[in-house]
């Protein structure tokens, strides 16, 4: 049942282009994070008229920019699209009516969420891998050779993270029963979790920090932030239960 | 086969089901008729595990819906009113690779079980082309197909012909018929001539509650209480008012110039229906005796009077 519902999840994404767009995106992503990083500062510096003494100012870049430009594209650019990518899939089931055709078959209504859940998460560890590879070769080519070990486990990093924002998506898609109401839930869950992520303390503790870790990793630092992937991991266990338990008593 | 025992559903105000009861045997086609609003749907939703009710309790083949453990739904197929799909998908696709395997059918079985689906409905040349094309009436016809792939024991049918044309309607109605005996049918609908023709058992539901179940002859002859049929050349005035308020009539109805008048005592109403419509200078174009019609009985029951 659930490979049934998997492969359905997996065509649609094709057949629909998400697949694709998603893909370009990461692979843009990760091609231009160590372009911009190398070239930016030259930039600068070729433009006319520039105060004398500034250009002095502007630093030679190095790894460590082309790393920080590389987390902070993709977070930016991760987090619109698997919000933008999930935030419908549930809620536009119901809106349609293909939820009712759906669920007057044997299927259970946790193995439906769960083949979403899958379904994105998936699509994200590729767009990871395509993101990550393309940031390696540019990376390889314009700076040195990143720690090859180090830099997947940033990704690893990275994809909890943006699975957090991925799973309070879908959770969103499930507890609304309009698209729109959807969108209102999964953008609302972002700015909740930028709010909290900034406060004092807890900021620490919070999935964003997770980004900070895997950026220590690749440029030896000593970062570590145990607690944020214990909180991340959390929220997204919690977020795909109350996705479960919603849709299993949910009234279609 | 069906058994609904005191459903009762309320949607914050409106009370959709109101203590309804039924019962399906075995092999029939149960006509479920009542006016948009009755409870056709909210039953059918029940049924299919889509709604719970607030209290009452419904089972198919002795499995109680909504009890853990008693999971019904591939015992049955179900055509909702409004079908949807997957637009990018095309038919063949949709029964192949998504409902067939839901029931466990995959392969070749999956395949040939969606053409034959597929040439049942009349879909065949449609069945590569993309379903967000498709027509109402095709859309209620991949409805019909995807109901049928696992040949379920029963068919719960939320008006299954109302988007179709009349060649179309014939088609299902006929495809209907083969499956009497084999399959149990619980059709919804409102269209009572579909009723008369392919359903042995009628269950007459208003305001959420059954007026009426019997079978379909049967409930015919039960009210076969005389009707009079008048046709005039120039309308009725006030003559509608007046005969409505006799203690012998039972029913008017109205239908352009035509009135169709149930009655009690055939003698005394022939003889004052005549005298009355002469006194109003009435044109009288045609004056006859004629039997109910299952429209004339749904009518009287479910209260809609001239």
């Amino acid at each position: 049942m659930l490979r049934t519902l998997l492969a359905k999840e997996f065509r649609e994404q094709w057949r629909t282009w998400k697949m694709v767009v998603f893909m370009a995106v990461f692979l843009i992503t990760g091609i231009s994070s160590p372009v911009l990083a190398k070239y930016t500062p030259a930039l600068l510096k070729s433009i006319p008229n520039l105060p004398a003494g500034l250009a002095d100012f502007i630093p030679t870049p190095t790894l460590a920019d082309s790393v920080a430009q590389y987390l902070k594209n993709t977070e930016q650019f991760g987090i619109l699209l698997v919000i933008l990518l999930t935030m419908s899939v549930m809620a536009q089931e119901k809106e349609r009516g293909t939820a009712a055709m759906l669920l007057t078959k044997p299927v259970s209504r946790s193995a439906v969420i769960l083949a979403k859940w899958l379904t994105g998460m998936t699509m994200l560890l590729a767009g990871l891998l395509v993101d990550g590879l393309a940031c390696l070769a540019y990376t390889a080519v314009l700076f040195e050779p990143l720690p090859f070990g180090a830099f997947w486990i940033l990704n690893l990093l990275l994809l909890v993270n943006l699975g957090v924002y991925l799973t309070v998506a879908l959770m969103a898609s499930t507890l609304a029963r309009t698209q729109a109401m959807a969108a209102a839930g999964a953008f609302g869950g972002l700015v909740v979790l930028i709010i909290l992520g900034s406060i004092p303390r807890l900021g620490d503790s919070m999935p964003g920090q997770l980004a900070n870790w895997g950026s220590s990793l690749v440029l030896k630092g000593d970062i570590t932030a145990w607690p944020a992937l214990g909180v991340a991991a959390a929220m997204i266990v919690l977020a795909l239960v109350i996705a479960c338990l919603r849709l299993e008593r949910e009234e279609i | 086969m069906i058994r609904i025992e005191n459903l009762v559903k309320t949607y914050g105000s409106v009370r959709a089901l109101d203590g309804l009861s039924l019962n399906v045997k075995p092999g029939v086609v149960y006509g479920f008729l009542g006016p948009n609003g009755a409870g056709k749907t909210t039953s059918m939703r029940i049924l299919s595990g889509l709604a719970r009710p607030d209290s009452g309790r419904a089972w198919i083949m002795g499995k109680e819906i909504g009890k853990p453990g008693s999971d019904v739904r591939s015992l049955i197929g179900v055509l909702p009113e409004e079908p949807a799909f997957y637009g990018w998908m095309t038919p063949r696709e949709y029964l192949r690779d998504f409902v067939a395997p839901l029931y466990a059918m995959r392969g070749q079985v999956a395949a040939r079980r969606a053409d034959e689906l597929l040439e049942i409905v009349g879909l065949q040349e449609a069945a590569n082309r993309r379903i967000s094309g498709f027509s109402r009436g095709m859309r209620q016809r991949m409805g019909l197909a995807q109901a049928l792939v696992h040949e379920p024991m029963i068919l719960l049918l939320d008006e299954p012909v109302s988007a179709l044309d009349p060649a179309g309607r014939k088609e299902v109605l006929d495809l209907i018929e083969t499956l009497r005996g084999k399959t149990t049918i619980l059709l919804s609908t409102h269209i009572l001539a579909d009723v008369e023709r392919v359903c042995d058992v009628v269950g007459i539901i208003a305001r959420g509650r059954m007026v009426v179940q019997a079978r379909r002859d049967d409930l015919l002859t039960r009210y076969v209480t005389p009707l009079f049929e008048i046709e005039t050349d120039n309308g009725f005035g006030n003559w509608l008012e007046w005969v409505g308020k006799q203690a012998f009539v039972i029913h008017v109805t109205v239908s352009g110039q035509t009135a169709r008048v149930l009655v009690k005592d055939i003698s005394m109403a022939q003889k004052a229906l005549l005298e009355s419509l002469a006194g109003e200078a009435i044109s009288v174009r045609r004056f006859e005796m004629v039997h109910p019609s299952l429209e004339d009985v749904f009518l009287r029951l479910t209260g809609k009077e001239a």
